[in-house]
C-alpha cells in the first residue's frame, strides 16, 4: 500500500474528497464563526456510511476496514476539521467500544441508530480533576436495586450537546484503583444528567464541548458495558483506535494548510517573481510535505496493523504524535507563507492554525503519546 | 417496464485541473494528470439509477471506450448504482483519434446487442465539447433523440423530455426506444456511498474490442495542432462611467 492504495480505498477516498470539497469546505468558515453543529452534513455522511465505517452491514454500518476509516476522516477533515472530529468520535470513541465489548442486545440498541447520522454518540473519560491521569477517575457508580447510580462530572466531552448517548467511565470499586473502573452506556438526555456550559474553544468550534454532570443519574443494570472492572481496559483500547482517527483528522488539517500555502506561493509575487521561486518558501513547503507524508504513512501503518489484528498501540501513538505535531507545524508555516493574508479570516489558514492546536492535546496529549511509545520501545529491549 | 438503459461514461481530465498544452503542440498533457468521470456523464448515470429506483427500468449498463484506466470510471458508475459495465478496449493511436463518430457506432452496436430501449448520455464531454455523440447514435439507430434534457419522464412506451434551448424550455414526447442527452439541471448526482462502493467491487465489467462489434475505428478527422489560448492582455482603467460609455462606443461595442 506504500505504492498505491487498493481500488476500493481509492474510490472511498475520492468520494470523501468530493464531498469535502463541495459540501464542507465552502461552509467550514461559517460553521466555525457561528459554532454550528453541521447536522445536515452529518446526516448526509451517515447516508454515505461514513458515520459507522467499521460497523458490519448487518448492524447498519459500511463494513469497511480502519484504513478506509482513516482515509475518510482525513479527507473530511481537510474540508472541515470540526466535521472530522464529530465523525471520528462517533466511529472510534462511541461505536468502537460498543462494537468490541457490547452484547448482541446492546449492539442493536446502541449501534444501529447511530450509524445513519441521525444520532451521534460521545465518550466520557476525562474529568475536571484528571485528564492524562485517567486511572484517578472520581466519578462513582454504585448499584441500587436494578439500577446503577452515577455521580460525578466528566469534562471536555466532544459532541456533548449533540449526542444521544455516551460511553461513560466510572469507578465501581475504589479499592481496586484503575481495575475498579467500569464502562456504562448512558442515553442522552437523561434524568440526573445535565450539561455544563458550552466551551468557547480556540478551534473545532462547530463541534460542541462541555461537561457532563451526573447527579444520582440512574441507568438500568443492563447498561453496563463489558464486565465490572473492565472500564480502564476498554478506555485504553478505545483510545488506541481513537488515536488513528485523530491522527487522520490532524493529517487533513495539515494537508489543507499545505494546499493553501502552495497555491498562494504560485500566485503571490514579491521582488518581481512568484514567491514559489524563492528558496526560503521552497524549504518551508518541503518540510511541510515531509512532515505530512511521514505522519500519513505512520497512520496508515497503524491502521493496517489494527486491520491485521496485530498489536498497534505503539504505532497508533506514533501516528497521533507525528500527525498532530505535523498539523501544528504545517498550519503555523502556512500562515508564515501567506504573511498578512494568513492572519485574516479571508483565507482559511488562520482557521487551520486554530483547529490544529487541539490535536496535540485530546485523546492523549503529546506527552502521554511519548510515554506510551517509550514504554513499548523499552519493552522490546527487556 | 423498460428492460435496459445504456449509459455512456467518459473518462476526462478532471474539471479542476489546469490544462497544459504539450510542448510539441499535438495535444494536451494527460500523463500523471487527475482524471474523473465527465460531469455530464455523472448526471446521466444518476438519472438512469433514479429510473431504476422508481422501478421504471430493470437494468442499468454503464459503457466506456478507452484504455485500461477507463475501468475506474465504469466502477464509479457501478458505485453510483449501475448494475454492470462494458469496457470497450481502445488504445494507442485509435484512442488518440477516438471521437463521437466511432463512439456512436460502438454505442449503436451495443444498444442492438444488449436490446436496450433507452440510451442516456451526457450532452457533451468537457474535454472536446463536441456535443455530437448522442445525436450521431440516435441517427445511426434511427431512434428519436431528446438532447439537452433538464427533465425526463417515462410514460408507458413514450418518453417526455424537457429540453433546454436558447429560447427557454421545449417539451417533446418521443416513442421508445430513444436517446437522451443530459444537461446540467437534469439532476444532482449522488455521492457514492461506502456500501455501494463495496458492492461495486462484485459487479461485472465485460471486456470487448470495437472489432467484436464490427465497428471501423478509422478517423476522418486529423488534429493538426493544439495551441494555448492567447495570453489575456491587461485592460484599460477609466475614471468615470461617462468615460466607460464613451470608450465602449469608440470600440464599437455599444
Amino acid at each position: 500500500y506504500l505504492a498505491a492504495l487498493p481500488e476500493l480505498h481509492q474510490m472511498l477516498r475520492q468520494t470523501c474528497r468530493d464531498y469535502a470539497d463541495k459540501e464542507l469546505a465552502p461552509i467550514a468558515g461559517q460553521l466555525d464563526k457561528t459554532h454550528t453543529f453541521p447536522a445536515k452534513q452529518i446526516r448526509e455522511l451517515g447516508a454515505m456510511g461514513v458515520m459507522a465505517v467499521e460497523v458490519p452491514e448487518s448492524l447498519g454500518g459500511a463494513g469497511m476496514d480502519y484504513l478506509a476509516y482513516s482515509l475518510a476522516v482525513e479527507e473530511l477533515s481537510r474540508g472541515c476539521a470540526s466535521t472530522g472530529v464529530i465523525v471520528s468520535v462517533n466511529n472510534s470513541l462511541y461505536l468502537g467500544p460498543v462494537l468490541k465489548f457490547g452484547t448482541d442486545e446492546q449492539k442493536k440498541q446502541w449501534i444501529t441508530p447511530f450509524t445513519t447520522g441521525e444520532r451521534v454518540g460521545c465518550f466520557a473519560l476525562s474529568e475536571p480533576g484528571n485528564g492524562s491521569d485517567a486511572g484517578a477517575a472520581s466519578t462513582m457508580a454504585r448499584q441500587e436495586g436494578d439500577c446503577w447510580v452515577l455521580n460525578g462530572t466528566k469534562a471536555w466531552i466532544t459532541n456533548s450537546y449533540d449526542a444521544s448517548a455516551a460511553v461513560v467511565l466510572a469507578t465501581t470499586d475504589k479499592t481496586l484503583k484503575h481495575k475498579g473502573i467500569s464502562a456504562f452506556l448512558l442515553p442522552m438526555p437523561h434524568p440526573g444528567l445535565s450539561l455544563g456550559k458550552r466551551e468557547d474553544k480556540l478551534g473545532i468550534r462547530a463541534s460542541s464541548t462541555a461537561n457532563l454532570i451526573l447527579d444520582d443519574c440512574r441507568i438500568p443494570h443492563g447498561n453496563l458495558l463489558g464486565q465490572c472492572g473492565m472500564g480502564f481496559k476498554i478506555a485504553m483500547q478505545t483510545l488506541d483506535s481513537g488515536r488513528i482517527g485523530i491522527a487522520s483528522q490532524a493529517l487533513g488539517i495539515a494537508q489543507a494548510s499545505l494546499d493553501c500555502a502552495a497555491d498562494y506561493a504560485h500566485k503571490r509575487s514579491a521582488f518581481g517573481a512568484p514567491i514559489a521561486k524563492m528558496q526560503a518558501i521552497q524549504f518551508k513547503l518541503a518540510d511541510m510535505a515531509v512532515a505530512i507524508e511521514s505522519a500519513r504513512l505512520l497512520t496508515w501503518r497503524a491502521a493496517l496493523l489494527r486491520d491485521a489484528k496485530q498489536p498497534y498501540t505503539k504505532e497508533a501513538a506514533m501516528a497521533k504524535l507525528s500527525a498532530s505535531e505535523a498539523a501544528t507545524f504545517v498550519s503555523h508555516q502556512a500562515i508564515q507563507v501567506l504573511g498578512g493574508m494568513g492572519y485574516v479570516t479571508d483565507m482559511p489558514a488562520e482557521r487551520h492554525y486554530r483547529d490544529a492546536r487541539i490535536t496535540e492535546i485530546y485523546e492523549g496529549t503529546s506527552e502521554i503519546q511519548r510515554l506510551v511509545i517509550a514504554n513499548q520501545v523499552l519493552k522490546e529491549y527487556q | 417496464m423498460t428492460a435496459r438503459v445504456l449509459v455512456g461514461v467518459k473518462r476526462v481530465i478532471d474539471y479542476a485541473v489546469k490544462i497544459r498544452v504539450k510542448p510539441d503542440n499535438t495535444g494536451v498533457v494527460t500523463d500523471g494528470v487527475k482524471h474523473s468521470m465527465n460531469p455530464f456523464c455523472e448526471i446521466a448515470v444518476e438519472e438512469a439509477v433514479r429510473l431504476k429506483e422508481k422501478k421504471l427500468v430493470q437494468e442499468v449498463v454503464a459503457v466506456s471506450c478507452g484504455p485500461q484506466q477507463v475501468q475506474e470510471t465504469i466502477r464509479t458508475a457501478l458505485a453510483m448504482g449501475a448494475d454492470r459495465g462494458i469496457h470497450v478496449e481502445v488504445s494507442g493511436k485509435d484512442y488518440d483519434s477516438l471521437g463521437p463518430l466511432q463512439v456512436s457506432k460502438i454505442l449503436a452496436a451495443l444498444a442492438k446487442k444488449e436490446e436496450a430501449s433507452l440510451i442516456i448520455l451526457g450532452k457533451q464531454a468537457i474535454d472536446d465539447d463536441c456535443n455530437q455523440t448522442g445525436q450521431m447514435t440516435a441517427a445511426l439507430l434511427d431512434w428519436p433523440q431528446g438532447t439537452f434534457a433538464s427533465e425526463l419522464v417515462i410514460e408507458g412506451d413514450k418518453v417526455k423530455v424537457v429540453r433546454e434551448i436558447d429560447g427557454g424550455l421545449e417539451t417533446i414526447k418521443l416513442n421508445m426506444p430513444v436517446v437522451v442527452t443530459a444537461d446540467l439541471r437534469l439532476n444532482t448526482p449522488r455521492y457514492a456511498t461506502l456500501p455501494n462502493i463495496m458492492k461495486a467491487k462484485k459487479k461485472k465489467i465485460a471486456n470487448m474490442k470495437p472489432g467484436d462489434l464490427g465497428v471501423d475505428m478509422t478517423s476522418r478527422v486529423e488534429v493538426l495542432r493544439v495551441d494555448e489560448p492567447p495570453q489575456r492582455q491587461a485592460g484599460v482603467k477609466v475614471e468615470s462611467v461617462e468615460d466607460l460609455v464613451s470608450k465602449l462606443k469608440e470600440a464599437g461595442r455599444i
